[in-house]
């Protein structure tokens, strides 16, 4: 139900900006992708990794939303890199982009693991992983 | 990608005297819309609806393990997008590293702390609703600026790209084979030995630091975890006060903590 109300609201605020698109009037079937449909995808999975970190009490649920904003950023990354999704004219990001892509999902690893080991740390102290309770160093 | 739907390699005649149905099925094909369909943008579809909508998933949901597994379906689809936008190397990195790394990880933090209480823990309906507004403003605003740019709304020309294996790994060792694109300055382009090296070293010190925290302890106390599980019943007390004794500091139990002790420290 919650996602619904976050699609909801969503589709409802952005249909006027939509609808003034004329990208949105080809039909999506036989027309070829180009950038910004890779960054609409990458601007979703980004709000919705931003919206779990801020909505999961669970401490895993949190490291969840990080990986889904990592992901929405590799999503942008890839697409500036490709030249096959490149318009008419423009620039292109080349090889570069797919670098810093590889860099990110290596340093998304390295985080998991580290954050992974504190979250246990933090369940075998605390016998929960609820961080409304990690309040021990409150004044 | 359209040379899939190729359907010249049949010849429609020889059918005819076999199965009539599907000769006239094949023949009036070409009329069809499926003829213009591309299949680029078809599988784009596809896999963009899964990530997107995993993803949602994602924070619709609240047992902490079928977000772990709806986790799984988005960086799957995520994979697959790599694919079809060219970087096949980075998508095989995804799908190895993330899929089959990081969640493996994750689904071993889930199952290690799923506690009965601990796997769906709800937050409140008004939390819900914050989060809601503030997400569908984030994303009208990132939409926004994504749609402000010209050069990013164009139909893709469709340059197949050539494979990226091979100029990745050269470019990581500091050499670039690549073809540069149009604009770079003159005097060649930076090779990715330095972040390279720092990288590999980065993630060898967080393993080996990874380890460290999450390595088994000894106690004077019983872990917290294990005293909410078993209240112990009073005849045992007597026969698990020298195990708790044998601690190499010798000191005896009963601190109002928990606190560890040797392991390093």
């Amino acid at each position: 139900m919650m996602g619904l109300v976050l699609a909801t609201a969503s589709v409802a605020s952005l249909a006027p900006c939509l609808a003034t698109i004329p990208l949105f009037a080809v039909n999506p079937f036989t027309e070829p992708v180009g950038v910004v449909h890779y960054l609409i995808v990458g601007a979703v999975l980004f709000t919705a990794g931003i919206a779990c970190m801020t909505l999961k009490r669970n401490a895993l649920g949190i490291l969840m939303g990080i990986e889904l904003v990592l992901n929405g950023a590799n999503i942008n990354f890839v697409a500036f890199a490709s030249p096959y999704l490149r318009a008419e004219g423009a620039p292109t990001l080349g090889l570069d982009g797919q670098v810093v892509a590889l860099f990110v999902i290596l340093l998304a690893a390295a985080e998991a693991a580290v954050a992974l080991a504190i979250t246990l740390n933090f369940y075998n102290n605390h016998a929960t992983v609820d961080v409304d309770r990690a309040d021990d160093l409150k004044g | 990608m359209t040379g899939m739907l190729d359907m010249d390699i049949i010849d429609i005649s020889t059918l005819t005297h076999v199965v009539p149905p599907l000769a006239t099925t094949l023949a009036a094909l070409p009329a069809l819309p499926i003829a213009g369909i591309n299949w680029h943008s078809v599988l784009f579809l596809l896999f963009a609806g899964l990530a997107c909508g995993f993803a949602i998933a994602v924070v619709a949901a609240d047992n902490v393990v079928r977000m772990a597994l709806y986790l799984v379906f988005s960086l799957g689809a995520t994979a697959g997008l790599f694919f079809l936008a060219g970087a096949e190397f980075i998508g095989a990195m995804q799908l190895m590293i993330y899929v089959g790394g990081t969640l493996v990880l994750l689904v071993f933090g889930v199952m290690l702390t799923a506690q009965a209480p601990l796997v769906s823990i709800k937050p409140s309906s008004s939390d819900r609703t914050l989060t809601a507004v503030a997400g569908a403003s984030l994303l009208s605003l990132l939409l926004t600026a994504a749609f402000s740019v010209d050069a990013w709304r164009g139909p893709g020309v469709g340059v197949v790209p050539a494979p990226s294996a091979t100029p990745l790994g050269m470019a990581l060792v500091g050499v670039r084979v690549d073809e540069p694109p149009a604009g770079t300055p003159v005097g060649g382009r930076v090779g990715y030995m330095l972040p390279f090296e720092i990288v590999s070293v980065h993630l060898l010190v967080v393993l080996v630091g990874a380890a460290y925290l999450a390595r088994a302890k000894r106690r004077r106390t019983p872990r917290p975890i294990d005293a909410l599980a078993s209240a112990m019943p009073v005849e045992t007390v007597a026969t698990a006060a020298p195990v708790a004794t044998m601690a190499p500091t010798g000191r005896s139990a009963g601190g109002a903590k928990s606190a560890l002790v040797g392991g390093g420290r």
